[in-house]
């Protein structure tokens, strides 16, 4: 497959009825997971998984958020504004986790277990708006929080390189994608490189997905631009500056311009790319090298 | 450097910034209280050990090139291990970190945050906040938490409208029987002085007023009646070479203005 068509084809499915501000509770693993990303695509997956989207500029059903950055693009931007908008008029319920809690969840779903327990979120009101149930410890007679294995129907990861088995290795930090991947009932990975199998043979043990969890892989060079890639290229915090900057001039509007422009005009990542220019693109690799030597 | 005194946001840092010790475990957000550490790193705590919710230890932060979320090189250069996020907030809970190091929008006299939403209706909120992210693990699960923040009468409210990380809940030994197995908030830090909390009632008390602070003007700024110290302190001010090596750190004034 190209990476081109993949590209353009939307893999977020329209989510069923989630707007239950009562949190979806453990679920039980799919039995078999889609064989491949088209199979959800067109349509019927074979079981109930929750749906967790982070924040879409059109009307997201609802959203379970538990980072920060997830709100906003960092620091100095604010909480993002569109969000505000969404869930301050009600029409989205944001139920929030804590990042460990969050954590947690998709590592249950990765071990296949129906919940994590931890001490994380006791005593707080997020456990009331989540719904966490608490048990007392058969061992300790502690009360433990027990946080619900999340599987999401689709996963969409970039790593460093990959085989064209799907064996995928990432460096820097690993943040949560190895958890997600197995979580995932299907998992839709790009990668900066696909090397030869010899090549990644020789260090296995950076291989943090096994291909046999990848339904699809596209090599996308700058997959994760404007955003970092750890290493190869930092992120534009002068783009997201700009990107903030419409959003407060112009509210969702400039969200609609914004997707025009760089998701829905170029015709094929390549033409992506070309909207940032190569000068640009190599200044932000220079200044990740920076940062790691 | 300039001869200007600290604005309020570099007297939280340096105050903040005076907070840590050498040889100790800091679990600390973006902003303010990361610059604090930084700035404890460069002074008096050159082994203190920085912990970054990204899935980042021991990192050595470029001054100039200051991190402004917890997932990003900038947070990670020189780190000593990056480890999965989940991992990270578990050396938390096996209680290997010393110090949780946060801000917060509201605060209560027990010390528990709220940083999800302003309004009685959590599901309809008049202000939505960033939320959670790690703060309520941080506050959760490291061994001693300090909270950085403005002093404000805002801010500093008899109730919060939701408990997004839990201080002393509602004091006593609430907070212990909600499952919470170690960990306290120890002290919060604000523009106005320094605070501790009562070890029965898990109330705020006053500990320090920073120099120029009265009692009268902490009790106007503050929507709780906060206990009064057993022996009132004045911090030292800031010194020029503290503001000199802060501003170093953050030259375009980023968090420090």
């Amino acid at each position: 497959m190209s990476g081109d068509t993949t590209m353009k084809i939307s893999v977020f499915v329209h989510p069923a009825a989630m707007m239950t501000p009562k949190p979806a509770l453990a679920t039980a693993a799919p039995a078999y997971p889609p064989i491949n990303a088209w199979e959800e695509l067109v349509g019927k997956p074979k079981h109930q998984v929750m749906r967790s989207q982070t924040i879409a500029p059109t009307r997201p059903e609802k959203i379970t958020a538990s980072v920060t950055a997830w709100m906003s693009i960092g620091l100095p931007w604010g909480v993002s504004k569109i969000m505000r908008e969404h869930v301050e008029s009600g029409a989205v319920p944001l139920e929030e986790w804590s990042h460990l809690a969050l954590g947690l969840r998709f590592r249950a779903a990765a071990m296949g277990v129906p919940f994590l327990p931890t001490l994380t979120m006791l005593g707080s009101d997020l456990m009331e708006i989540a719904g966490t149930k608490t048990m007392t410890c058969p061992y300790t007679g502690e009360t433990l929080a027990l946080v619900p294995a999340l599987y999401p129907d689709v996963a969409i990861l970039h790593v460093h390189r990959a085989d064209r088995f799907g064996n995928c290795q990432v460096d820097g930090y690993p943040h949560m994608d190895a958890d997600i991947a197995r979580a995932a009932a299907t998992v839709l990975v790009t990668t900066e490189e696909v090397v030869p199998e010899d090549d990644l043979r020789r260090l296995p043990d950076r291989t943090v997905i096994p291909g046999f969890v990848v339904d699809a892989l596209v090599p996308a060079p700058f997959g994760a631009y404007p955003h970092e890639c750890y290493g190869l290229y930092e992120a534009d915090f002068d783009h997201f500056g700009e990107y903030v900057a419409a959003i407060v001039a112009r509210g969702s509007r400039a969200v609609v311009e914004y997707l025009d422009r760089y998701v829905h005009g170029p015709a094929s990542f390549t033409d992506y790319l070309d909207l940032w220019g190569g000068e640009r693109l190599a200044r932000q690799a220079r200044l990740a090298r920076e940062l790691v030597s | 450097m300039t001869a200007e005194g600290p604005s309020p946001a570099e007297l939280l840092a340096v105050m903040g910034s005076r907070q840590l010790r050498d040889d100790t475990s800091v679990f600390a957000g973006v902003g303010i209280p990361l610059l604090a550490a930084v700035l404890a790193q460069h002074r008096h705590a050159p082994r203190l050990t920085m912990v970054i919710e990204g899935g980042i230890i021991g990192p050595r932060i470029e001054p100039g090139r200051l991190p402004i979320s917890t997932n990003e090189m900038r947070a990670a250069r020189r780190a000593t291990m990056l480890p999965a996020i989940t991992d990270t907030f578990l050396f938390a809970q096996r209680g290997f970190l010393d110090v949780g190091f946060i801000g917060g929008a509201q605060i209560d006299r027990y010390g528990n945050l709220n940083t999800s939403a302003i309004g009685t209706d959590y599901w309809r909120p008049a202000v939505r906040l960033p939320g959670s992210g790690g703060a309520n693990d941080i506050i959760s699960l490291c061994r001693e938490v300090v909270i950085l923040t403005f002093h404000e009468k805002r801010r500093f409210v008899e109730r919060v409208d939701f408990i997004t990380s839990p201080g002393n809940l509602r004091g006593g030994d609430t907070r212990r029987r909600s499952g919470l197995l170690f960990g306290r908030v120890a002290r919060v830090v604000t523009t106005l002085g320094i605070f501790g909390f009562d070890a029965e009632t898990g109330r705020m008390r006053l500990e320090a007023l920073h120099p120029g602070v009265t009692t009268e003007r902490i009790a106007e700024q503050t929507g709780f009646e906060v206990l009064p110290p057993e022996r009132l302190e004045v911090t030292e001010p800031p010194t020029a070479d503290e503001l000199a090596e802060l501003r170093a750190i953050d030259p375009e004034r980023r968090f420090i203005a």
